[in-house]
């Protein structure tokens, strides 16, 4: 790898400051009496909690599992505390009483938690650690009926809604990491948006880690009645630490008939240093049920950070012509692991779902996508599109494909394409030879590779995909 | 065209290189002023691509000995991308297929990082697009070429068509042109030679990397030289093409009476 491409990936993360703030911390460990802590702590109803321990039972008989391709040293659950809240100095009226250092904190990271100053037409609702500290232009959603709060908030203000879907998409026992998440989730995002109802902006959420020794376990719930619509983005960012923290989020969508939600994450979690030290497990369940005809679940990821990244926002395609979709872009550097993909569960008749991932591997690093395309019985006239890309970026690193697809109706029709390229010297030296520094050479190419991906995010969220990615991959070219 | 008064362009002293550990380049002497144009031809492995490589900064290639002046400046201490900008142009013998970054992208960036180095502003996509599609018309080129990736599945023919082209765009004041002519048939290598010709003028100068003759009919070399292991072993006016393609290499040896002119 030249000089040249090296320094291109390896510049610093810009955001591994911490934020001096009085936290409420629960005290390390994990038992049924810090699930009990959680749930009174946020006054929960006495359902959420048997919930929690239900899911916490299933847990403490389950395995952590291993099939993944990525290498971590055993996680020791006892060492997490699983809840830590900056403490309020009294209750919050608005926005501007929120503590000044929190609003800093966000301001550096390019937030925007007061609303005049706010990217024009997104909503945005902050996590900081356990718990939301602030969600902006609430009261004009309501004005249209949506609602956007916190889940804590939701739990107080719509159990009834909770209720009926929390858990319904990812089951408590889904999964080892899921099963923790329900056990121990301390906030998070819900959103519902009513029938008929075309949410006016995009809403947004912000997950910021803080605290060393925490783990963030967040729950989002997305609901879209009968021919509502919403685009819901995602950004996450942590300090920098020598050790590792655990990320383990549950995200649950449902759309009802002809529903429509999209959902786009930017990834940026601390990745770990040039040698692998710290950096964050970001070991997540997301999974959007298109339940209803002709409903649409689509995903946009952008995956540029943690150290480990282990996630496959799937979707269950259950009404008549419903339609999923998974774009991705996984860029990993110096020692991180990326195993990602997703799963497209064909049940209606006439669904339909794509796929198009891109993983970019640089340094030592190594990206897998894995994808799961099933075809039930029922689903008669399915029809699945797939497309993997990897590129390599230098010759250390690695890029895997495992793609399932598992077919029982003989209707279906199923294409996987797949390729893998590597950013060569004599590809830059012809950008070089046209006065074209190795830089823009390499953001031009990664951008040309991830196009595709990128004309799915919303302008905001492209602009910012764009400068992420040739800032990750500064200095890796070489 | 040859002028006593025009001004020395490039002047390469005693150039040894080296690949690999492998030394390619034994002693190159060379001296271009503005207004020329220079073929050097030789056999496979002589060393006349490895020259146009060494001369464009090809980071594979090591200056090992020898001096190499640009316009009087020091041309091995700038980085590739520095040479080009200062008006060093290299038409690549394979162009490499970029796949996913549209020609009128790179095209339009390649050509307003040369503007800005000269302190001009640079054109937005709309006006870019206006003066590419003018250039274009200079090689018979069809405009869908434009949204097309970098040299992705492109013919022969049309790979070496968008060397020129850039050429047209980038105005270089040294173009190496590194076997243009192979892989073209007779109407694209007269389109292409075409092009050339009519961005030759008084303050440039050509260097053509050749194995053959026929290139030559079209665009009229002022010196031709030979390259044999690394070195230029002679030097003379248009008429040493034609005899290289009536003799062969060889022949070179068999006339050892014929004088050395200006190398």
């Amino acid at each position: 790898m030249s000089a040249a491409l090296q320094n291109l990936v390896n510049q610093p993360y810009k955001h591994g400051f911490v934020t001096n703030i009085e936290s409420d911390i629960a005290p390390k460990g994990l038992n049924e009496d810090i699930i009990r802590l959680i749930s009174s702590k946020k006054n929960e109803p006495e359902w959420l909690l048997a919930f929690r321990l239900d899911a916490y039972r299933r847990w403490l008989n389950m395995v952590e599992p291993a099939w993944q391709n990525v290498k971590y040293p055993k996680i020791d659950f006892q060492a997490i505390s699983y809840y830590s809240a900056p403490k309020p100095k009294k209750k919050l009226a608005s926005m501007d009483e929120v503590d000044p250092e929190l609003l800093r904190t966000f301001e550096k990271l390019g937030v925007p938690m007061h609303e005049r100053a706010a990217l024009a037409g997104v909503a945005v609702d902050v996590i900081f650690d356990s718990v939301s500290v602030a969600t902006t232009y609430k009261e004009k959603l309501a004005e249209v009926g949506i609602i956007f709060c916190s889940i804590s908030e939701a739990v107080q203000l719509y159990p009834e809604l909770i209720k009926q879907y929390l858990g319904t998409v990812v089951p408590p026992g889904d999964n080892y990491y899921a099963a923790l998440n329900s056990a121990v989730f301390t906030d998070g995002s819900f959103c519902f948006i009513p029938k008929g109802v075309k949410c006016p902006m995009d809403l947004s959420t912000y997950f910021r880690i803080n605290t060393e020794e925490s783990g963030q376990f967040e729950r989002t719930l997305i609901i879209a009645e009968e021919g509502a619509s919403v685009s819901y983005l995602e950004g996450c960012t942590a300090p920098r630490f020598d050790t590792n923290q655990l990320h383990a989020a549950v995200v649950e969508l449902i759309a009802l008939d002809d529903a429509d939600i999209k959902y786009s994450t930017v990834q940026n979690w601390y990745a770990g240093d040039e040698n692998g030290v710290g950096g964050i497990y970001n070991f997540v369940t997301k999974r959007g049920l298109a339940k209803g005809r002709n409903s649409r679940i689509s995903w946009t990821q952008v995956e540029t950070g943690s150290a480990i990244t282990w996630k496959y926002p799937s979707c269950i395609l259950r009404g008549e012509n419903s339609v999923g979709e998974f774009y991705s872009v996984a860029v990993t550097n110096h020692h991180q692991q990326a195993d990602t993909g997703t799963k497209m569960i064909h049940i209606g008749a006439n669904t339909r779902s794509t796929i198009v991932s891109k993983g970019i591997s640089a340094g030592q690093s190594n990206s897998s996508y894995r994808g799961l395309v099933r075809i039930t019985p029922a689903a008669r006239n399915a029809r699945n599109y797939s497309q993997c890309d990897s590129m390599l970026i230098g010759n250390q690193c690695g890029a895997h494909t495992f793609p399932y697809i598992q077919v029982q109706n003989n209707s279906a029709q199923v294409e996987h394409e797949a390729s893998t390229s590597r950013i060569g010297e004599d590809q830059l030296f012809y950008f070089s030879q046209r006065g074209i520094g190795a830089e823009e050479a390499v953001s031009m190419i990664i951008n040309g590779f991830c196009k595709e991906v990128f004309q799915q995010l919303p302008l905001e969220f492209a602009v910012e995909a764009t400068k992420l990615l040739s800032f990750k991959l500064e200095g890796s070219v070489g | 065209m040859i002028n006593v008064n025009s001004k020395t362009l490039l002047e390469v002293r005693d150039l040894h290189a080296t690949v690999g550990g492998a030394e390619i380049l034994k002693g190159v002497d060379l001296t271009v002023k503005s207004g020329e144009i220079h073929a050097i031809m030789g056999l496979n492995g002589s060393g006349k691509s490895t020259l146009a490589k060494v001369l464009a900064g090809h980071p594979s290639y090591e200056v090992t000995r020898g001096t190499l002046l640009f316009d009087g400046h020091d041309l091995s201490a700038l980085a590739p991308e520095d040479r080009a900008r200062a008006g060093v142009f290299l038409a690549f013998q394979y162009p490499v297929e970029i796949p996913g970054v549209a020609n009128n992208q790179f095209l339009r960036l390649a050509y307003n990082t040369v503007r800005g180095q000269r302190g001009e502003e640079e054109l937005d996509p709309l006006e870019f697009d206006d003066f590419v599609r003018e250039k274009m018309k200079l090689l018979k080129m069809n405009p869908d070429f434009l949204d097309r990736s970098v040299n992705e599945g492109f013919s022969g023919g049309e790979k070496k068509r968008n060397e020129i082209l850039q050429m047209a765009l980038l105005e270089p004041r040294l173009a190496l042109l590194d076997e243009t002519d192979s892989g073209l048939d007779i109407d694209a290598l007269r389109i292409v030679a075409n092009g050339v010709n009519q961005l030759s003028n008084k303050d440039n100068a050509l260097i053509l990397v050749t194995h053959y003759q026929r290139l030559l009919d079209y665009i009229v070399p002022d010196y031709v030289h030979v390259m044999e292991a690394g070195r230029i072993i002679r030097t003379s006016g248009k008429e040493l093409a034609l005899a290289l393609e009536k003799h062969g290499y060889d022949w070179i040896h068999a006339d050892d009476q014929m004088t050395e002119a200006r190398p």
